[in-house]
């Protein structure tokens, strides 16, 4: 497959840290506008491929691309995240000591330089973005509240929120329901619904209950090589698969 | 308008502060020269020194709480820039004082003659002019800044390790200034001032006149602090605090952002050196030790980091008590300072200003809950202004 047409395009990409290969000739592809949920096993490389996108992390060959031409490998984190790929940590990160609006403001897109920050005025259309994003993430009760007094399942929110307020084109998402109550789980695979009709999604989850919900092709990874790929049935009833990551 | 600018830039508090410290600017020199000295409201001269100086550490101590407490970057060699602050003045005083040094030569200062020096270093040409003195006052410590940030920040460098070298930085300039060769008095460093402006350094109303001139640059250092910390920008430098990769994945450049304010920071730290210098009347290369610069960290973390007045609040308090101490108990002076470190560590992560802060939020909590209603936000909103986590 050409990388032309594609909003994420890895081939080959591995990487080792002291000899410990976390990534081995990776290939994986995403379209526009589409959802994709990624399992396996912990030390899959699940998190190590995030953090190759994200440009936090060098890979040693291998290649990556962002809408078919933008060479991802010759940026760093803060032009990546320009470019229009927003990621969400496994461990809800938020601003703690500012109000739920203001982490929203700080995500908006727009102008990053100091210099524009220092004599920022919020505008009309910028208090309304915001408005309408704390109320996709049901949280426009609580726009005053300091984030750190939000309970996880809300901060987890506050950070999808966040995203959303980056207007990327593609947003990675590791582990969006652990530690969240059933409730809150349905209510976040009903978000991401929601997040992925504009735009695409690339979700990294543990919880097969979730990915269910999710109802999304589905990539399996496995000593940071994909294992098997295609619907979740059909991931899951796939004997490698089985063996090292569902188990019997 | 003027003032409806001023108060979106500045919250109550600072307001009240930037109004006492303009008042004091005033009502000090008034009564120190005006008023005799018999009256119960007269300011003696040795006092107006001395609450000036305090003064001055009270700017060098907003100046690290601009980095430390709303970015997050410990600075353990600020006392450097203060110092070269205080150098560039100093090498202005010693040019005015011209043919008056016991060596009576008219260009040279005497620990030059006394070197056997013939000739003045090219870096001390333009000092005898006040305004490029006062440039270099803040343009030395910032360039400074602007050169070890860009280093720095740009290589990621960050927190203990961070604080680390800016120590070493402080160590390296006092072995550096301590040489006879670098051209700046060596030891002794620079003293015996004889004018500032045209005016006599001992006179009382040049006392006073510096002491106003600090009370407004230390008043001027809230409002810039505040505006800063009020802006978008200063909501950015409490996100690097809190979360600096989420910042970086949110697209910006934290080290440009950090660079900012370590060099504005830098800057107002020359400023606080340059006004001591006249008012103690010596500038010597011992304002490189480091415990200088752990001493303006205890400053901060006493009144509060994170809160603008409260280092103001600790750079006096600490260094009245170290006056009082010093005098009165000789010996145990550095363990009384240990002591107090330790005990604000442990029982007061936010400083006395974070006292008066939970003990505020209490309070309002108290109201909310009187007012019963379960879940309404007030009840589980904390103080607003950005609040530090505990101590690194």
């Amino acid at each position: 497959m050409k990388a032309k047409d594609t909003l994420l395009y890895l081939d080959g990409v591995s990487v080792s840290f002291d000899g410990f290969r976390a990534i081995n000739n990776l290939s994986l592809v995403l379209q526009a506008g589409e959802m994709r949920a990624v399992i396996g096993p912990n030390g899959a490389g699940k998190t190590t491929m995030m953090d190759i996108i994200t440009g936090k992390t060098r890979p040693d060959t291998g290649d990556v691309y962002f809408k078919g031409e933008i060479d991802l490998t010759r940026h760093d984190e803060a032009e990546i995240a320009l470019l229009g790929i927003g990621r969400k940590f496994q461990k809800p990160t938020v601003f703690e000591s500012h109000t739920v609006e203001d982490n929203l403001m700080l995500a908006l897109a727009g102008p990053r330089s100091a210099f524009s920050a220092l004599f920022h005025r919020q505008s009309a259309d910028e208090a309304e973005r915001i408005d309408d994003i704390l109320h996709t993430i049901r949280l426009h009760t609580k726009r005053d509240w300091l984030a750190a007094n939000l309970s996880h399942g809300q901060k987890q929110w506050l950070e999808i929120g966040m995203l959303l307020a980056q207007d990327p084109k593609l947003l990675l998402v590791d582990e969006p329901v652990a530690g969240m109550t059933d409730a809150e789980t349905a209510e976040t695979a009903k978000l991401l619904r929601e997040i992925a009709k504009t735009r695409s999604v690339l979700v990294v989850e543990h919880d097969m209950h979730f990915v269910r919900e999710l109802d999304v092709k589905v990539t399996c990874l496995h000593e940071g090589s994909v294992l098997a790929e295609g619907s979740l049935d059909y991931v899951s009833n796939d004997q490698r698969v089985i063996e090292v990551y569902l188990g019997r | 308008m003027i003032t409806q600018w001023f108060f979106t830039h500045v919250d109550r508090r600072g307001a009240i502060v930037i109004a006492l410290l303009v008042a004091l600017a005033c009502l000090v020199p008034l009564s120190n020269l005006l008023l005799p000295p018999t009256s119960a409201l007269h300011v003696p001269t040795y006092l107006v020194s001395l609450i000036g100086k305090y003064l001055t550490y009270a700017l060098l101590a907003v100046a690290l709480d601009l980095v430390w407490g709303f970015c997050g970057i410990l600075s353990l060699g600020h006392g450097a820039f203060f110092a070269l602050g205080g150098y560039a003045m100093g090498m202005y005083l010693m040019r005015q004082i011209g043919p008056r040094g016991v060596y009576a030569d008219p260009v040279l200062p005497d620990f030059m003659v006394f070197l056997n020096w013939k000739e003045l270093p090219w870096f001390w040409h333009g000092f005898n002019h006040f305004w490029f003195a006062a440039l270099m006052v803040v343009l030395v410590p910032g360039i400074l800044a602007f050169g070890f940030g860009w280093l720095a920040f740009r290589s990621r460098v960050t927190g203990v390790y961070l604080s680390i070298i800016t120590q070493a930085l402080t160590y390296a300039l006092l072995l550096a200034f301590f040489r006879n060769d670098m051209g700046f008095g060596g030891n002794n460093g620079l003293t015996d001032f004889k004018d500032i402006l045209g005016f006599n350094i001992q006179a009382d109303s040049t006392r006073s006149m510096l002491f106003a001139a600090t009370a407004l640059f230390l008043a001027l250092a809230v409002f810039v602090t505040s505006f800063i910390v009020r802006s978008k920008l200063g909501k950015v430098l409490v996100g690097v605090r809190d979360a600096e990769s989420r910042m970086r994945f949110l697209g910006y450049r934290v080290d440009r952002y950090k660079l900012f304010v370590w060099t504005v920071s830098a800057m107002m730290a020359g400023i606080a050196g340059a006004l001591y210098v006249p008012q103690v009347g010596i500038i010597n290369p011992s304002e490189f030790e480091p415990a200088n610069s752990i001493e303006a960290v205890i400053w901060v973390a006493v009144g509060g980091r994170g809160t603008i007045i409260g280092p103001i609040l600790g750079a006096v308090l600490v260094n009245f008590g170290k006056t009082y101490f010093t005098a009165a108990f000789p010996e145990i002076w550095l363990f009384a300072l240990g002591a107090l470190f330790i005990l604000v560590t442990l029982f007061l992560p936010k400083g006395i200003l974070g006292l008066y802060g939970t003990w505020e939020t209490k309070r309002k909590d108290r109201i909310a809950r009187k007012r019963s209603e379960p879940g309404s936000p007030a009840t589980e909103r904390a103080t607003p202004i950005a609040e530090p986590q505990a101590a690194e």
